[in-house]
């Protein structure tokens, strides 16, 4: 996610680390690099321009802060910049509401309708959806395998207009956070932004999201201008960034609205819509690390028994541990996800391709460790080779692999042990996940 | 369209007008490139894009003097956009006019630039001029996209092959490829679902479906209004299943126009059309002039 802006900003970031002095011309460099890194990020020109003056001036005329060196001073003022252009992330109380959604076609509204109501429905409430499309053909089918999927109540109906069908599925549905999915439109087709303007009036949203694909260009600012004009907008939605898109159109969105990012779509299946945090957002894109959300991440889907860390760093690192501990990194998410929240080093330079083979592994593991005993699982050094066959083979894998799953557990019981000392070799971890 | 470089442009040669007879130094050209550059970025064309044209305008406008300047600069931008925009001399009618029938077309791209629409589109088109079209539904992962395409299907009259959700999309086309075939029916029109470059396994699906079904031609189709990463994905699909034209939606809402620079540029591909809007008759044939006089209107 984010992963070129990330990637260049960091290396901004480390050029000015590497820098002895900050002189003018250091400083002229690193903000053409900024500049740079923002544009090809589809931040608009304009917000470009003017935010690496002010990092040019404030970088020269600011004294460092007592105790800084001049090299977090300007880094400090690229981070507060961001800060500022960025503001607070949309508050989205966990209550009663109704929020209607609007966007342009294809920037994949219909998805996050349900993505939202699924993240409603894992923080407890009742959320119903009503499919207010009734241009793009296929748009009611398509809300409706997506709310079953996830057992949400939906409203719709095919050969009606969009107010009807909102009139009725207001006063149908029973939940608690109502979510109205419109149809597809632009700013300049006049007679869907009137509907659009009948529907706000009729449904008097507590919230108007304005869904944004991650990809789009310069046009942002403007596009999402006109929709602010129409109906008022609270809140941005960056689809499609686990893609190359960076997303920097959201940026100039929210400055020509006035408003603020609330969420950002993650993936295609419908649990893969984070919470927007700006301070962790621009952490990531600073390459400063993001623990915290992958902590969170493990609070919602780990259940305290999962994870035995007491008894895995005492040493008795069995292979059942290790067997809970790749479940656990499953229940995670997809690895790349987990490994991108680590700060910068551990998991940001793992290609694609590395991290589908690391997957296939953990999950080739998972298959082996199913064919083995209680004995074995418990004690690996008793898996001799006549073992080792009769394992291969019920579970369907080479003797080669369940030679390596072994090497594998002999190396994270190394690491366990080493995690004791304090010292965790990731680098060599890392480079095993690799090969 | 084209706003930023057309201001610029303007700029550019009312400052060139100003002092006629001095030569263009070093300095006083760098800063009127990059405020060229500032204005193709505004356009949506893409930074490395943006920059391998101001590079090869430099190159022929240093040392020159001012009062030529002008000149040298329309016919520089002329000469390296017309490259782009016209990469292969193609037209899609004609191909289908002469290509031994039947012909399997199928269509790719990232989720949500208009694939579906564009092939209601290019159905409503070629059956117009009197073709046989056969549409495969290959998108069986998206919910809601079988019948988004089958209503389509209906409304045009048009044979539609389709699996059950979650099939080989591979397979699903395949059939199309037969049916079209035992049929003796022209055209082929091929669907496939939406999916970020980023995904390996999606990708590799795609691989499959072209190596099962060996298409005559691959259409990617992209939006109007991307930015920057128009080029990656561009390129991305253009490294696996190598594309033989574009086709740009969202044409209408008020696009800058790079877009089209940028993925004609990543692909070496032709822009075949162009969607301007919702209807079947919203589709326009690309024309590079088109574009360039645009790019130059005082």
């Amino acid at each position: 996610m984010l992963d070129n802006l990330s990637l260049s900003l960091q290396n901004v970031v480390k050029k000015i680390a590497g820098a002895r002095r900050i002189d003018p011309r250091t400083i002229d460099e690193m903000v053409k690099d900024v500049q740079r890194t923002l544009l090809q990020a589809d931040v608009n020109v304009e917000l470009v321009m003017g935010l690496s003056t002010r990092i040019r001036e404030r970088s020269l005329k600011e004294k460092p802060a007592p105790g800084a060196n001049p090299r977090e001073h300007v880094i400090r003022i690229v981070y507060q910049e961001l800060v500022d252009v960025i503001g607070k992330s949309t508050d989205v109380p966990l209550s009663k509401q109704t929020i209607l959604m609007v966007g342009l076609y294809g920037g994949g509204k219909t998805t996050t309708v349900a993505k939202l109501a699924r993240y409603f429905q894992r923080k407890g409430l009742k959320p119903a959806v009503i499919c207010a499309d009734s241009y793009r053909p296929g748009a009611y089918d398509q809300l409706k395998q997506l709310c079953e999927q996830i057992n949400v109540p939906f409203y719709g109906e095919k050969d009606s207009d969009a107010l009807t069908i909102v009139k009725h599925g207001l006063k149908e549905l029973k939940g608690d956070v109502k979510i109205i999915d419109t149809a597809g439109r632009h700013a300049l087709e006049a007679d869907l932004i009137k509907e659009m303007k009948q529907i706000h009036k009729l449904a008097k949203p507590d919230q108007n999201l304005l869904v944004l694909d991650g990809a789009m260009g310069q046009l942002a600012g403007k596009h999402a201008k006109a929709f602010d004009d129409a109906i008022g907008i609270t809140g941005v939605i960056i689809t499609k960034l686990d893609g190359t898109a960076k997303g920097g159109g959201a940026l100039s969105a929210i400055s020509e609205t006035n408003s603020s990012i609330a969420f950002i779509g993650t993936g295609e299946t419908l649990d893969d819509l984070e919470r927007f945090d700006p301070d962790r957002f621009i952490s990531r894109l600073l390459g400063m690390g993001d623990i915290k959300s992958l902590i969170e991440r493990a609070e919602e889907s780990l259940a305290a028994e999962d994870l035995d860390v007491e008894s895995m760093i005492r040493g008795r690192f069995t292979l059942k541990d290790m067997h809970r501990q790749l479940e656990a990194i499953s229940k995670l998410g997809p690895l790349k996800q987990v490994m991108q929240m680590m700060p910068i080093g551990l998991g940001l330079e793992i290609s694609d391709e590395a991290y589908q083979v690391t997957n296939d592994r953990l999950s080739r593991y998972k298959v082996i460790m199913d064919s083995m005993t209680n004995e074995e699982m418990r004690d690996p050094r008793i898996v001799g080779s006549s073992r080792i066959k009769r394992i291969a083979l019920g579970s369907g894998t080479s003797l080669e692999d369940v030679r390596e799953l072994l090497r594998y557990h002999k190396m994270m019981q190394n690491a366990m042990k080493g995690l004791r000392g304090g010292k965790f070799p990731m680098q060599k971890l890392m480079k095993r996940f690799k090969m | 369209m084209f706003d930023g470089v057309r201001k610029r442009l303007n700029a550019f040669r009312k400052e060139a007008k100003a002092h006629l007879k001095r030569e263009l130094d070093e300095k006083t050209l760098e800063r009127m490139l990059w405020d060229f550059e500032t204005g193709l970025l505004e356009s949506d064309v893409a930074l490395p894009v943006a920059e391998d044209i101001v590079q090869s305008i430099r190159a022929r406008l240093l040392g020159t003097k001012r009062k030529h300047a002008d000149d040298i600069l329309e016919s520089a931008l002329r000469d390296a956009l017309g490259k782009v925009l016209s990469a292969k001399d193609f037209d899609f009618d004609e191909y289908i006019e002469s290509a031994k029938k039947p012909i399997n077309i199928v269509f790719v791209g990232i989720n949500g630039t208009g694939k579906t629409t564009t092939i209601a589109k290019i159905a409503h088109r070629l059956k117009k001029s009197g073709y046989s079209i056969v549409i495969a539904a290959g998108d069986t992962h998206r919910a809601g996209a079988s019948e988004q395409i089958g209503i389509h299907a209906k409304r045009l009259g048009v044979k539609l092959i389709e699996h059950q959700v979650g099939a080989d999309p591979a397979a699903v086309v395949y059939d199309g490829v037969q049916y079209t075939r035992a049929r003796h029916k022209d055209v082929l029109l091929a669907d496939t679902a939406g999916r970020l470059h980023t995904k390996v396994g999606l990708m590799d699906q795609l691989k499959k479906i072209c190596r099962v079904t060996s298409p005559d031609l691959v259409i990617f189709v992209d939006e109007m209004i991307a930015g920057n990463d128009a080029v990656v994905r561009a390129k991305m699909f253009n490294e696996v299943v190598g594309i033989d034209g574009s086709i740009l939606t969202k044409a209408d809402v008020d696009a800058k126009g790079g877009a089209a620079i940028s993925i004609a540029y990543a692909t070496g591909a032709p822009i075949l059309f162009l969607g301007t809007g919702q209807e079947y008759d919203d589709m326009v044939k690309f024309q590079p002039e088109w574009l360039l006089d645009r790019l130059f209107e005082e």
